[in-house]
């Protein structure tokens, strides 16, 4: 049984169709990137799985349940699937520390004691032990997505969603971020990823999901999608891609 | 004969000072209350609440205080069949007045955070309460310092409106003593300037807060 069953997920903005009928499913710890370009529905779906945004139509099985959208589903949801953002959303007036330790004990009733130890250990898994002191403001923005993606851990979710996380930073920043990410998904967790990152989906992704107009286009191993597209979307991607970045190149081709 | 202005005429203005102060932060204190549960409804995720919580807004902003305290006034009295004293009718007025302008100022600064902090809240399974209690409303209240204090200022010079039903603050003792010494000129501008007294400093204060929370907030900065 996959942790994660989307069945025929649709969701539309006024006249734009941003998700129709997508259909995924999501092993316990599988590592899955969504590729894919701006507007093909990637982020919406993310959304729709932890419940940011509510689908039109289909279904959602979280490991056996399918849930429905209410407020006492949705929070007992979020226990089991973190999400982090692209544009880390940390809160600004609290602590690296209680930024982690907020989550546990405001929403899961762990001791402070617990939880702050908790936070050390997330921290030591992002490098980051040093900064549990700082304040947000006081971090590089490759610092402040390590302190979300520790924030997002701490929950001890079964599933963890990323959207875009690298996209906001600056390219001398993005490798320590990715280096997380690689780390994570040799450490088995279960990862549903939206990125560019392409030299990271061919490393460490199980699963390579090509999303274009608000469908799976095409699906399958890094190998495979990026060595012999089927469909002409996903080549004229692959090579857009490409074009812009000899570094991507060398990991990918 | 009229009596001249002198120490006991100036030190029955003083005298009068600690009414609208306490006017003041009566008003302020009660209207906080109702200010903070208004700018709560305002943002909330349900319509009706909503609704009564702008209605309440429109009321109290659409009409001049003065009648808001004519209708308290005399409210008070055709509802209770008594003669009312000044007191709790104008202080109702200005808390229920005050009430409508926090709660306003309030709700701008809760929708002044940007929603992915919501939402970022919300993924950590925080309910709306928590949600509200541990992210929105300690970032919302560092913004809302500048603005509340300025209220407090203008507050402070509405309650000279409470004169007109008799109520014996600043602004009444100035009335009464301009009788007894027909000398207007000097007993107004004196008035002026002890108002001026009270409201310079909290003026400073707003500056000086509204300087510091820019440095080092830095909310927008990151949003």
């Amino acid at each position: 049984m996959p942790l994660l069953a989307l069945a025929s997920i649709s969701k539309r903005f006024g006249a734009h169709q941003a998700l129709d009928g997508v259909s995924l499913a999501v092993e316990t710890g599988e590592v899955i990137a969504i590729i894919g370009r701006s507007g093909s529905g990637k982020s919406t779906l993310l959304r729709c799985i932890n419940g940011l945004e509510r689908p039109d139509s289909g279904t959602i099985e979280f490991a056996g349940k399918i849930l429905a959208p209410t407020p006492r589903q949705l929070k007992a949801l979020r226990r089991e699937i973190g999400i982090v953002f692209q544009s880390y959303n940390l809160f600004p007036h609290l602590s690296v520390e209680r930024n982690i330790t907020l989550g546990p004990t405001a929403a899961k009733g762990m001791q402070l004691d617990a939880a702050r130890e908790l936070a050390r250990r997330v921290l030591r898994m992002v490098d980051l032990e040093d900064k549990i002191a700082a304040y947000p403001q006081q971090l590089s923005g490759g610092q402040q997505q390590r302190v979300a993606i520790a924030r997002a851990l701490a929950m001890e979710p079964r599933l963890v969603l990323f959207d875009e996380i690298t996209a906001a930073l600056d390219p001398e920043l993005i490798g320590e971020v990715v280096r997380v990410l690689d780390r994570l998904a040799q450490g088995g967790m279960t990862m549903l990823l939206v990125t560019h990152e392409m030299g990271f989906a061919r490393r460490s992704a199980d699963t390579i999901v090509f999303m274009h107009q608000g469908r799976i286009w095409e699906k399958g191993p890094p190998a495979k999608l990026f060595g012999s597209p089927r469909t002409p979307e996903l080549a004229s991607f692959i090579d857009a891609i490409l074009s812009v970045d000899p570094v991507v190149k060398r990991c990918v081709g | 004969m009229a009596r001249s202005f002198g120490t006991a005429e100036f030190l029955y203005l003083l005298k009068a000072i600690p009414w609208t102060l306490l006017l003041s932060l009566g008003a302020l204190a009660g209207g906080g209350l109702i200010g903070l549960l208004i700018a709560i409804l305002r943002t909330s995720p349900f319509r009706v609440l909503r609704w009564l919580a702008t209605g309440y807004i429109e009321l109290f902003q659409g009409t001049p205080v003065l009648m808001q305290l004519f209708v308290t006034y005399y409210g008070l009295a055709v509802l209770f069949n008594i003669q009312v004293d000044a007191w709790p009718a104008v202080l109702l007025a200005f808390t229920l007045y005050s009430g409508a302008f926090l709660g306003e100022i309030w709700r701008g600064s809760i929708q002044a955070i940007p929603r992915p902090q919501w939402e970022a809240a919300e993924c950590l399974s925080l309910s709306f309460p928590k949600q509200l209690w541990y992210v929105i409303l300690p970032q919302a209240a560092r913004i809302s310092i500048p603005p509340t204090v300025g209220f407090a200022v203008l507050l402070i010079k509405s309650t000279s409106i409470a004169a007109i039903i008799g109520f014996v603050e600043l602004t009444r003792a100035g009335q009464l003593m301009t009788d007894a010494t027909f000398r207007p000129m000097i007993v107004y501008p004196i008035v002026a300037a002890l108002y001026f007294l009270l409201c310079w400093p909290l003026s400073l204060l707003a500056q000086t807060l509204e300087r510091r929370i820019d440095a080092t907030l830095g909310i927008s900065k990151h949003f």
